[in-house]
């Protein structure tokens, strides 16, 4: 474990009791994130990366191993974790600002209400919601509620950002709007970030790292490290470069699933 | 509120007292077998008094009953929609308890408490009216998707944060569906009481001597105001929910 680490994961096993005895879901996973990095996960259906996310929050203890944020170790909940699902699961009864400020509610904060206001009209500016402040979430495309989603997960700058298939559920233009929307908010609100996705295109244009997880039980099995383009545009996706990378990572995610044997990868 | 959403259910209903006017006379039926609307306002004008503090006394009863069931059907809810062995320990017993005919309870309920008229009607409008409120509130908990939970519980937040702010407003709609069933039911249980129990009180008294006294149209007459009084709590439960859940509704999107 480094000093540089945000978050260190390590040595970690877990297994979901069910009626038919334990099911291991995770058995030797490693993951370290630096401060500021943007991890994805990518592995086949099922392989355990949604408790990935959960561990992290400490919305679960994992039965061995730890996981520590800034070398603490996760026994519990912790307020500086922000996420953002598939589904934005915004409360329809609020406005779109009024979603955004929940977290404010709840964490202790040194903002005053005007300031955390401020705060969230300028995260839904940041994400292009400008004008929406005021609307229900019943108004707003799947998109844009994603976009306020990824707003409340900000609001309370937390210090670890958890994305689980945040884009899983658009169509592929709003997808790539949504890309550049990631690359423009972490320029301005930096955050460390573990990204799950099953896109292997959003893995490499998103994040600066790509660690694939093997079928279940799931440990780390690969690790690909994008080098650093600077602002990533949609052209970099049409590259050679990106081409090998998508490459590799199809190849490995076909390890994972086990329908190529793993001595061919080397 | 529209000029149409008044006009439209004010055009119904005059079109239905018409039909129900013109089948009486065209079927030439006598006031014993059906009344016609025409037979009504003499009966009104004749016992108004009466209407006035019997309509009073179902109406309070109803409300109170429904009162109850709202606390305890909600407070049930909570109970099944939190604890999966709770929900399966009670669902059961539930189901029993409200498969058992109600007018077969008056009597026992009568007995049971016999002189205690208010209470024995308020109890039948309460055991008939809790059930649609604790199942929705219930299915409304258990089913709460777990992100929801999850966004909250990330944060660090206990689970009585995590039922006012999502838990409770997210079932709200839930909650105000079963409440207008729950409001016709109420009404019948109070007068389920009303008309079986002796006492004399309330609209279902009004009923049970008219019918004693062979006063049909006073019966006929009867059922009206009872319908008249749902459709008040019943936009009474309308306007809650526009105020407390009013988001939920699409019809204008």
């Amino acid at each position: 474990m480094t000093l540089d680490n945000l978050i260190d994961i390590t040595g970690v096993r877990h297994a979901y009791r069910t009626a038919s005895g334990p099911l291991p879901v995770l058995d030797g996973l490693e993951l370290s994130v630096p401060e500021g990095g943007f991890v994805a996960v990518v592995g086949p259906s099922g392989c355990g990366k949604s408790t990935l996310t959960r561990l992290i929050a400490g919305l679960l203890i994992p039965d061995q191993g730890e996981v520590r944020v800034h070398g603490t170790r996760i026994t519990a909940p912790r307020a500086n974790v922000g996420m953002a699902f598939q589904n934005p699961v915004l409360l329809e009864w609020r406005t779109i600002l009024q979603n955004v400020l929940l977290p404010l509610e709840i964490v202790p904060t040194k903002l005053s209400k005007a300031q955390g206001e401020d705060r969230a009209r300028k995260l839904l500016a940041l994400v292009g919601l400008e004008g929406f402040e005021n609307k229900r979430p019943s108004e707003l495309s799947g998109g844009m509620k994603q976009r306020a989603s990824l707003c409340r997960a900000l609001i309370h700058a937390p210090e670890v950002l958890i994305l689980d298939e945040p884009f899983g559920a658009l169509d592929a233009f709003t997808r790539e709007d949504l890309w550049q929307i990631m690359h423009r908010v972490k320029a301005e609100e930096p955050f460390t970030g573990v990204l799950i996705t099953h896109d292997l295109r959003e893995s490499i244009f998103l994040a600066d790292q790509v660690v694939v997880l093997s079928g279940r039980p799931a440990r780390t099995q690969y690790v690909l490290d994008i080098p650093d383009t600077g602002l990533r545009t949609l052209d970099h996706l049409y590259t050679p470069e990106a081409a090998t990378m998508l490459n590799t990572l199809r190849h490995q995610i076909e390890v994972a699933q086990g329908r190529v044997p793993a001595e061919a990868s080397a | 509120m529209t000029a149409r959403q008044v006009y439209v259910p004010v055009a119904a209903l005059l079109i239905f007292l018409v039909a129900w006017e013109a089948l009486v006379w065209v079927m030439g039926w006598p006031t014993f077998k059906m009344a016609a609307p025409s037979d009504l306002p003499p009966a009104y004008a004749k016992y108004w008094e009466l209407f006035l503090t019997m309509g009073w006394q179902t109406l309070w009863r109803t409300v109170a009953g429904l009162l109850l069931a709202v606390v305890f059907g909600t407070a049930l809810g909570m109970v099944m929609g939190f604890s999966r062995t709770m929900r399966d320990a009670l669902y059961p017993l539930l189901v029993g308890f409200n498969a058992v005919p109600k007018a077969t309870v008056v009597p026992i309920v009568a007995l049971m408490f016999v002189g205690w008229h208010d209470f024995n009607t308020v109890l039948i409008a309460f055991m008939i009216s809790f059930f649609p409120i604790a199942v929705s509130v219930s299915i409304g908990l258990s089913t709460l998707e777990p992100e929801y939970r999850d966004i909250l519980r990330s944060l660090g937040a206990s689970q009585s944060t995590i039922f006012w702010k999502i838990a409770l407003p997210k079932t709200l709609p839930e909650f105000f569906g079963a409440l207008k069933v729950s409001v016709t039911l109420a009404f019948i249980g109070t007068n389920l009481m009303e008309i079986v129990s002796p006492h004399g009180r309330g609209l279902g008294a009004l009923f049970d001597s008219g019918k004693t006294n062979s006063d049909y149209p006073l019966m006929f007459a009867v059922l009206i105001a009872l319908a008249l009084l749902g459709i008040l709590l019943y936009y009474i439960v309308v306007a809650l929910e526009k105020t407390f859940a009013g988001w939920a509704d699409r019809s204008n999107l």
